[in-house]
């Protein structure tokens, strides 16, 4: 029941950023291009997006618990910090590279177009190399001092 | 470059979808519907039940594509006017930027923002003005 669930949420994920043209790097990039190609649609993703689920989560969150689990799995840190912040950073700088990010690549597979595959395996292998990093790092310098912004 | 067309109501439909795939997945799962989160686990698992709604989850979005070619006849398009180098370089920085970050776009902009969090509210507004630098530095200053 779980894993039926979580393909048809999935589904539903994959066919909204299929339509939305998020996982059309071409539109993407037009996104951003706004001296250039400007193309304001994916405001328009954001901006259904945000609203279903800002509606959403008042009402689904404010029961005792989710159906399927024992409870809500929310983060809680309000703080922000240098690895939070220059972590956007760089992930912005990627997006603006390639024109795919992990929400629009993933469902884009399901196309079989080679460029997705490309650019999938190397953001497997970032997330990968920037987990073993972050382990390499805490290991040396434990107590870890956070830099708070 | 390639040049899109405007397409308000199907990017507002997706964007509704997307919204409503959030919500059941923390209605059900008690989880936040980030592509970098469910990926994060797939790759490190913590135990099979936690990886098997995750695997679920992606297979569901890698079929999104599959179900509009069913209903409208064609694949959604993907139109990628970047080089396959760039798409690795790209591919690499966007992977380590969501790890130290904690999520992308669908996990801070949407889910986070969604629920006023102060970190994904400053997580959104630092990579939408990162990438439009980004873009705007190859298109115009490097002229790709």
């Amino acid at each position: 029941m779980r894993l039926f669930v979580s393909y048809l949420i999935g589904l539903v994920f994959g066919i909204g950023i299929s339509i939305s043209g998020m996982a059309n790097p071409a539109k993407v990039l037009n996104f951003f291009d706004i001296a250039g190609q400007w193309d304001p649609s994916l405001a328009f993703v954001m901006g259904g997006a945000l609203i279903v689920t800002f509606v959403g989560y008042r009402f689904v969150l404010k029961r005792s618990g989710p159906a399927l689990a024992s409870q809500f799995q929310l983060p809680t840190r309000r703080d922000l910090d240098l690895p939070l912040i220059g972590g956007a950073a760089v992930f912005g700088v990627g997006w603006g590279i390639a024109g795919f990010c992990p929400g629009g690549a993933l469902p884009a597979l399901g196309t079989a177009n080679p460029d997705v595959f490309v650019f999938v395996a190397a953001l497997v292998a970032g997330i990968i190399a920037a987990k073993t990093l972050r382990a390499a790092l805490a290991g040396r310098a434990s107590p870890t001092i956070t830099p708070t912004l | 470059m390639i040049e899109t067309a405007f397409t308000p109501f199907q990017s507002l439909a997706g964007g509704v979808l997307i919204g409503l795939a959030a919500v059941m997945l923390m209605g059900t799962m008690g989880r936040v519907m980030g592509a970098t989160g469910i990926l994060a686990g797939i790759l490190q698992p913590s135990n099979l039940s936690d990886w098997s709604w995750r695997v679920a989850v992606v297979l569901g979005m890698v079929s999104g594509p599959v179900a509009v070619l069913a209903i409208t006849g064609q694949f959604p398009a993907v139109q990628v006017p970047v080089s396959t180098p760039m798409l690795v370089i790209g591919g690499f920085i966007v992977g380590i930027g969501v790890t130290f970050g904690a999520g992308c776009t669908s996990g801070h902009g949407v889910c986070g923002m969604a629920r006023l969090s102060p970190r994904s509210i400053a997580a959104t507004l630092t990579f939408m003005l990162t990438t439009a630098i980004t873009v705007y530095v190859i298109r115009h200053v490097l002229g790709g």
